[in-house]
């Protein structure tokens, strides 16, 4: 494998506005895919609907497009059916949280090993501005004139609360570190969150490049991610600081090494069918 | 013909289905065919739920009113119950016979249902070997026991009353109910990978394969939600793995968005909704077919799909095996549509012929796709794309998406490639014709009367037309199990000799019958429905048709 050959690039022209964050965050994912080594038939990009979730078009990997806050449920369906691929969500927080958040709740729960890249640009940008789940209290759009009245929903904290293996945060205006953080979700086994703080240049005024460049900083490297109740704690920093990385990672089984054939078979779409086997359980309706 | 008909009834919790189960036992291993219903309560406790087993020397598939034997565990049995039995009709119940009394000298309460087994074997003629053989089965060690001892305390408390013509040469027979039916074909087609949440009457066919879940090293998902169940299954099958959930009307409306989704990223899923009275909670225990219309048309836009009614418990094996491969073959979403009479009622039947099983996934190959860059959705005559599955081919990835797209699966929004995927997708309707089964035909040869009805009407509907013949009427039915697409050849013949078409359904407003019309342009004016929760009854049935007629 040719070390700056880039596997993944599929040269398609994109849907997203120059300057979006969105270029940022497809260009750390191939780098990360292409530094972890791996094929584009062996990896699997699922989406729901959004600007966030064209991912899967601009990529050269398998790609599973499917409904608005639906890529959860049918990521976990792929990875089921075959533990062999790597399957990654690239979706918008408002799929995610918004109209998925049931599926993003249990899927935390099942820990199946997926990695669940959120472009949170604390807007429904596809919709053209309206606000969503993480949009800050106050913010003004079309629909909320008068500004959010309901409190934002925390993702870090929550998936936290939740029980989460692994959770961070990044941005995609720090390449590098976005790059890092995603090789390390993409490495870890089980479910790994990252939210993606991400400027939307057309419908987001206030959450801007600047706004996060001038407030994000990197959580120390002293800091102990395997400390939920810090964990949980600097989850609430929000505001005029906004800490990135690592904030909790904890080793615990998979779905796939709790279910007995997963973890002791082959990958299900390898396994035959036992016919003889199946005709005798009609000895029970005997 | 021997046509003997018990009921047992009383209060969920007394045991009742122990009892029924144990006599259903009895009387399939003494060589009779039962064909055994419940009507239950959506409650755990209390309430009046009743089991009806009724036995024949002949394959039935039908239950009947009139009562042979009633079996009353509390005293609202026989209130509610009384008008239907027979001249002759025996009643079982604490007031006759000392079943409690005899439970507590043999030390346990509990053992009073084996005490009245007992009594009923007695009364109908038959031994207690075999009844030993099934109690062995359910118990051991001191509880068998006193079961036992339970058995012969009952068989002697009572005198022989009738006599069942004993059977010449049994079959080996299985005594099975639809739910069980379609998780065994689903089984049997290869299904590995099932997600659904629970909703009755569906859950039954969950339950089944989760039972077998270990065995077979298949996964069973207890999905957050409906949506999520048939998303998984979606992405399962994308995946390479044959995939289904079920449920019931409530839960195929949360599902209507990804049937869309199956039919437009061309992904098979077999979905079975396994119908109760709605709208919305509706009748949870109760039997409907109401969901016809819905199943038909649900999703945005049009997609090329399948809808199978099943109409027997025999069928529903071969025809869950044939939903997966018409899926895998046409790459679509086939909805199996059973309800709650089918689903539950046990039938006594010749087993299955696993030698028939034929598992064709349709998948193409290396060679298949040749080395281009793959296309997904590759233009076809037949609307057809080879299908690979991801991470196989290195070299290839597959790409599906919800978004119109072109044929390598890239979102597009040009008119001519919109038009070109649309025909494509719809052209598999086309196709797909050449694999539909016509409807069922039962009756006269060139009837004046035709009858139309679908799914697990079949048997009542047919009971009913082998009566009404014998009366001397020109009389015959079609009854279908492929709804989508219809077929509309056989109709079209036998409407062109009738006088009457009469539709007989288990929904207001006559769906199938509305159905047809429209594919057909043949009126159907006469409808005979049903919406009351409960299934048609044979004397009910034929009685309405004799008033129209
Ligand atoms: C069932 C359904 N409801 C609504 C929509 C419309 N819709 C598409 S994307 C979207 C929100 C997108 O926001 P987000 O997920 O944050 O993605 P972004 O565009 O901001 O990247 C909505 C409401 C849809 N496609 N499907
Ligand atoms: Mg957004």
């Amino acid at each position: 494998m040719e070390a700056n050959h880039n596997r993944f690039n599929k040269c398609s022209e994109t849907a997203w506005c120059p300057g979006c964050g969105n270029f940022g965050i497809l260009n750390a994912l191939e780098k990360a895919l292409n530094e972890l080594g791996l094929l584009p038939h062996e990896v699997v990009i699922c989406a729901g609907i959004g600007q966030a979730a064209k991912t899967p078009q601009y990529i050269n990997a398998n790609g599973f497009n499917g409904l608005h806050g639906r890529a959860l449920p049918p990521a976990t369906g792929i990875k089921i059916a075959n533990k062999h691929l790597k399957v990654i969500v690239n979706s918008g927080e408002g799929d995610s949280y918004g109209e998925g958040g049931n599926h993003f709740m249990h899927t935390i729960r099942r820990n199946i090993d997926i990695a669940h890249f959120v472009h949170n640009n604390q807007i429904y940008g596809l919709t053209k501005g309206q606000a969503s789940p993480t949009s800050d209290m106050g913010f003004a759009t079309g629909i909320q004139t008068q500004g959010v009245v309901t409190e934002p929903l925390n993702p870090i904290a929550l998936a936290i609360t939740l029980g989460a293996s692994f959770v961070a945060r990044s941005f995609s205006g720090d390449a590098e570190h976005l790059k890092k953080v995603m090789k390390e979700a993409i490495m870890h086994n089980g479910y790994a969150l990252v939210d993606i703080l991400q400027p939307c240049i057309s419908f987001n005024k206030v959450n801007t490049f600047k706004y996060y460049k001038e407030r994000v900083y990197h959580l120390e490297e002293t800091y102990d991610a395997t400390d939920k109740q810090k964990a949980f704690k600097r989850a609430q920093e929000w505001g005029d600081k906004i800490p990135m990385g690592i904030f909790y990672k904890q080793k615990k089984p998979t779905y796939t090494e709790c279910v007995d054939c997963l973890k002791k078979g082959p990958a299900l779409v390898d396994t035959t069918e036992d016919l003889e086997k199946i005709e005798k359980f009609m000895d029970e309706f005997c | 013909m021997v046509d003997y008909n018990i009921l047992l009834g009383g209060e969920a919790g007394q045991g009742m289905n122990t009892v029924g189960g144990v006599l259903e036992k009895i009387f399939t291993r003494t060589g009779y065919y039962i064909f055994a219903t419940k009507d239950y309560m959506s409650r755990i406790r209390g309430g009046h739920n009743f089991n009806c087993i009724r036995i024949s020397d002949e394959p039935i598939y039908t239950h009947r009113e009139s009562i042979d034997m009633l079996i009353a565990f509390n005293e609202e049995t026989i209130e509610l119950h009384e008008k239907h039995l027979l001249k002759d009709g025996l009643v079982i119940d604490e007031k006759a016979y000392p079943f409690k009394e005899l439970a507590k000298e043999i030390g346990n309460i509990k053992v009073i249902g084996t005490v009245m087994v007992g009594a009923v074997i007695k009364m109908l003629g038959l031994s207690t070997d075999i009844a030993e053989g099934v109690l062995k089965e359910y118990f051991s060690g001191d509880i068998l026991r006193m079961n036992i001892s339970a058995l012969e305390k009952g068989y002697d408390l009572v005198d022989k009353k009738v006599t069942l013509p004993s059977v010449a040469a049994p079959k080996k027979t299985i005594t099975l109910n639809g739910n069980q039916a379609v998780g065994l074909g689903a089984l049997a087609a290869g299904c590995k990978f099932f997600s659904g949440y629970p909703m009755t009457p569906g859950t039954g066919i969950m339950n089944y394969i989760a039972a077998k879940q270990h065995e077979l090293g298949i996964v069973v998902e207890q999905s957050e939600d409906e949506i999520a169940a048939l998303n998984m299954v979606i992405g399962a099958s994308y995946a390479g793995v044959r995939a289904m959930t079920s449920t019931s009307g409530g839960g195929y409306s949360l599902m209507v968005e990804a049937v869309g989704l199956s039919g437009i990223i061309e992904t098979p899923a077999v979905i079975a909704n396994v119908q109760r009275p709605g709208p919305a909670t509706g009748l949870p225990t109760r039997t409907a077919q109401g969901d016809l219309h819905f199943v038909l048309y649900a999703s945005q836009d049009e997609i090329p799909r399948m809808v199978i009614a099943l109409r027997s418990v025999e069928e529903a094996f071969y025809q869950t095996i044939r939903a997966f491969n018409l899926a895998d073959k046409y790459q679509i979403p086939v909805t199996i549509l059973s309800d709650q009479y089918l689903a539950d009622a046990q039938t006594t039947i010749l087993p299955y012929d696993f030698s028939a099983v034929k598992i064709e996934k349709h998948l193409a190959d290396v060679q298949g796709i040749g080395k281009e860059r793959y296309k997904r959705y590759k233009i076809t005559e037949d609307g057809i794309s080879p299908r690979i599955i991801p991470g196989k081919i290195p070299g290839q990835v597959v790409m599906v998406d919800s978004d119109e797209h072109d044929e390598y699966g890239h979102i597009i929004e040009s008119d001519t490639e919109r038009i070109q995927m649309m025909d494509k997708r719809m052209q598999k309707i086309e196709t797909l014709k050449s694999d539909i089964q016509e409807p069922w035909y039962v009756g006269s040869e060139k009837p004046e009367t035709l009858i139309v009805g679908w799914g697990s009407t079949y048997c009542v509907i047919k009971t009913v037309i082998e009566a009404l013949e014998k009366q001397g009427k020109s009389i015959g039915a079609l009854i279908y199990g492929d709804v989508c697409p219809l077929p509309v050849a056989l109709f079209n013949d036998y409407a062109a000799n009738a006088n009457n078409i009469i539709a007989v359904e288990g929904n207001y407003s006559g769906q199938l019958a509305d159905l047809i019309q429209q594919k057909t342009c043949i009126p159907i004016k006469i409808r005979l429905t049903k919406y009351d929760g409960r299934a048609w009854g044979y004397e009910e049935l034929q009685a309405k048709i004799q008033e129209v007629l």
